[in-house]
C-alpha cells in the first residue's frame, strides 16, 4: 500500500484546483540559494567600491575583506545551479555555445565577465604589490606560489604602484554596473516570466539588486566582526556605524521597492490578486510577513534607525550589529524564498496550491545548499590566510 | 606599457586562446544546424524505434475484448496505457507477454478521490474507506467497468 500512501499524502498536501504537473515543485531550495549567494556577491562588491570609487575612508578597513567575501561566493555562485540540473556533467556547454535568444544563456557571459574581469582583476591590481613582498619574504613553495601569483613581475617602484592604483581604480568604476548587471540580470530572470503573476514585475531587477546590497553589505558587516573576533583585535567602531548607516539608507530604499511593488499588485488587483493574497496571508504567512518583513525589514530598520538619533555605548552597538547583521541576512534568504518557492505554490488556474516541504532526511536540496552556502566561508578563510589584508602595505594613490 | 599589464595581457590572450580551443572541440557536432540547439537531436530522437502500437492492432487477436471495452466507460484508453507497449508482443507473444495488472494501486491512479480532477468525467472513490483490501477488479470488470 506504499504507493497509495504516497499518492495519498501528495493528494493532500494540495488543495483546490491545481494542474498535475504542479503537485511537485520544479524549482526547490537550491534555486533559493542561487539568488541568495550571487546577490552576496554583488553587495560585498558595493561595499567594497563605495569605499574606492565614493571615497568613504572609513570603509577602508572592510575593503579587501568585501573584495575577498564576494570573490569566495563567486567562486560558488554557479553550483547551487550546477547540481540541480540533471545534466550537470554538461555544464560547460553552456560557456562554450553562447547565444542570445534565452535569458539563462547570458548568465555565462555575465559570469565569466564578473569573475574575470572585474574581481579578479581588482584583487590582484590591489595585492600586486604585497605579493611580490610576499614573493620575497616567504620561502620554498609559498615563495614560487606568491611570485607565480604576480606572474613574476617583481616591480615594486611606486609608479608601478600608481599604475595598479589607477586600474584598480579603473575596475572598479567598471564593476560597479557590473554589479548591478550581475546581479539585476538574477532578478530578470524570474521578472521576465509573464506566465507568473507572483515573478513578473518590471520592478524585479531592481529589488533584488537592493535586497542584493543590503545582504551583502550585512554579510561583511557579519564576517569583519567575526575575523576581529577570531583575531582578538579591536573593531573599528567608526567603521561598523559607517557600514551600518549605508546598511540602514539602502534597507529603506529596498524596503520601499518592495512595497512599492505590492501596493502596485493590490492596486491593480488583476485576476490573479485573488490567489496571491490568499498565497500571502496563508501559505507565505511566517516566511513572508514574520521572518523576511519582521525580522529580515522592520527589527533592522528599527535598530538601525534608533542609531541614527540616539547612540547606545560601543558595546551594547556590537553586539546589536553582530544581531542586526544575522536579521538581514535570514530576512534576505527568506525574500528568496518568498519569490522562487512562493512562485511556484499556486496553481496557474489560480484555483489551487500545492505545497512544499524541504526534505531534512534523504533529501539532496537541503544538505546541498548548506555545502554551498558553507563552503565560501572556508574559501574565504584560505583567501584571508593567503592574502591578509592587515598585512598590506601602506595604500599608494595613483 | 608597464610590465604587469603586459604580462596581464598575455595571461588574458591564454585565457581566450583555451576558450577558443574548447570551444572548437567540444561544441557538439550539429550545434547551431537549426538553432541554438543540437540539430542531430531531432533526428535522435525521430530514430528512435516506436514502442507503441494502436488499439486496432490488438482488436486484430483480441476483438472480443475490444468490443467489450469500446462498448464500455473505458473506449477512450488506449490497451497500452494499462498493458504496457505492444511492439514486441505483436511479433513474439510466447516471449512477450503483455502485463496485467490487478492490483489496486493501478486503478487508483487515475480513481483516487482528487479535489484536481472533474468528478464528471472521472469516477472517483477515497481509496481508504472503499472496499480496502479487496482489489477492485473482484468487482468491476476493466474492459468495461460496470458490468
Amino acid at each position: 500500500m506504499n504507493k497509495l500512501q504516497n499518492l495519498y499524502e501528495a493528494l493532500a498536501n494540495v488543495e483546490g484546483y491545481i494542474y498535475p504537473n504542479e503537485i511537485a515543485l520544479n524549482w526547490d531550495l537550491l534555486i533559493v540559494m542561487y539568488p541568495y549567494i550571487t546577490g552576496l556577491v554583488a553587495g560585498a562588491f558595493i561595499l567594497a567600491s563605495l569605499n574606492r570609487v565614493f571615497d568613504i575612508k572609513a570603509l577602508r578597513p572592510t575593503y579587501e575583506i568585501s573584495l575577498l567575501t564576494a570573490l569566495s561566493f563567486m567562486l560558488v555562485a554557479t553550483m547551487p545551479l550546477i547540481s540541480h540540473l540533471g545534466q550537470p556533467f554538461r555544464f560547460y556547454e553552456m560557456l562554450i555555445t553562447p547565444h542570445l535568444t534565452s535569458a539563462m544563456a547570458i548568465f555565462g557571459f555575465v559570469y565569466i565577465w564578473y569573475l574575470m574581469v572585474v574581481l579578479l582583476l581588482e584583487i590582484w591590481f590591489d595585492y600586486r604589490y604585497d605579493m611580490v613582498i610576499w614573493s620575497e619574504q616567504k620561502k620554498g613553495f609559498m615563495k614560487f606560489f606568491y611570485k607565480a601569483l604576480t606572474l613574476w613581475v617583481s616591480d615594486k617602484s611606486p609608479e608601478s604602484r600608481k599604475t595598479d592604483d589607477k586600474i584598480g581604480y579603473f575596475i572598479t568604476v567598471i564593476g560597479i554596473p557590473s554589479a548591478f548587471l550581475l546581479h539585476g540580470y538574477v532578478g530578470f530572470i524570474f521578472g521576465s516570466l509573464k506566465a507568473n503573476p507572483w515573478w513578473s514585475s518590471v520592478m524585479m531587477p531592481v529589488i533584488f539588486l537592493f535586497s542584493a546590497m543590503v545582504s551583502g553589505i550585512a554579510l561583511v558587516m557579519f564576517i569583519y566582526m567575526v575575523i576581529n573576533f577570531i583575531r582578538r583585535k579591536k573593531n573599528d567602531i567608526l567603521c561598523l556605524d559607517t557600514i551600518a548607516k549605508y546598511l540602514f539608507y539602502i534597507l529603506i530604499l529596498d524596503f520601499t521597492l518592495e512595497s512599492l511593488d505590492q501596493i502596485h499588485r493590490i492596486y491593480e488587483a488583476d485576476e490573479s490578486f485573488d490567489i496571491l493574497k490568499l498565497l500571502v496571508h496563508g501559505k507565505l504567512f511566517f516566511t513572508f510577513f514574520i521572518m523576511q518583513i519582521g525580522v529580515g525589514t522592520i527589527f533592522p530598520l528599527a535598530v538601525l534607525g534608533f542609531f541614527q538619533f540616539k547612540q547606545p555605548s560601543e558595546k551594547i552597538r556590537k553586539i546589536l550589529y553582530l544581531i542586526v547583521s544575522s536579521a538581514v541576512l535570514i530576512g534576505i534568504f527568506f525574500m528568496r524564498w518568498n519569490v522562487v518557492i512562493g512562485g511556484q505554490l499556486f496553481s496557474k488556474s489560480f484555483y489551487g496550491f500545492t505545497s512544499y516541504k524541504v526534505d531534512l532526511i534523504g533529501g539532496k536540496d537541503v544538505w546541498l545548499s548548506l555545502l554551498w552556502f558553507i563552503i565560501p566561508f572556508f574559501i574565504l578563510a584560505f583567501l584571508l590566510w593567503l592574502l591578509p589584508p592587515w598585512k598590506k602595505a601602506k595604500h599608494v594613490e595613483g | 606599457m608597464p610590465l604587469q599589464v603586459k604580462r596581464l595581457l598575455i595571461v588574458f590572450a591564454i585565457l581566450i586562446g583555451t576558450m577558443f580551443a574548447l570551444k572548437y572541440f567540444l561544441t557538439p557536432e550539429s550545434w547551431r544546424e537549426f538553432g541554438p540547439y543540437r540539430g542531430n537531436a531531432l533526428k535522435e530522437i525521430a530514430a528512435q524505434e516506436a514502442k507503441y502500437i494502436d488499439t486496432k492492432t490488438c482488436a486484430m487477436c483480441h476483438d472480443l475484448i475490444a468490443e467489450l471495452k469500446n462498448n464500455g466507460e473505458h473506449n477512450s484508453i488506449q490497451c497500452e496505457n494499462c498493458h504496457g507497449p505492444g511492439y514486441k508482443h505483436i511479433d513474439d507473444q510466447e516471449n512477450n507477454e503483455m502485463k496485467i495488472p490487478k492490483g489496486r494501486e493501478f486503478c487508483i491512479r487515475c480513481h483516487a478521490r482528487n479535489a484536481a480532477r472533474p468528478l464528471n468525467i472521472i469516477k472517483q472513490i477515497d481509496a481508504t474507506e472503499h472496499n480496502i483490501g479487496e482489489d477492485c477488479i473482484t468487482c468491476h470488470n476493466p474492459h468495461q467497468p460496470w458490468l
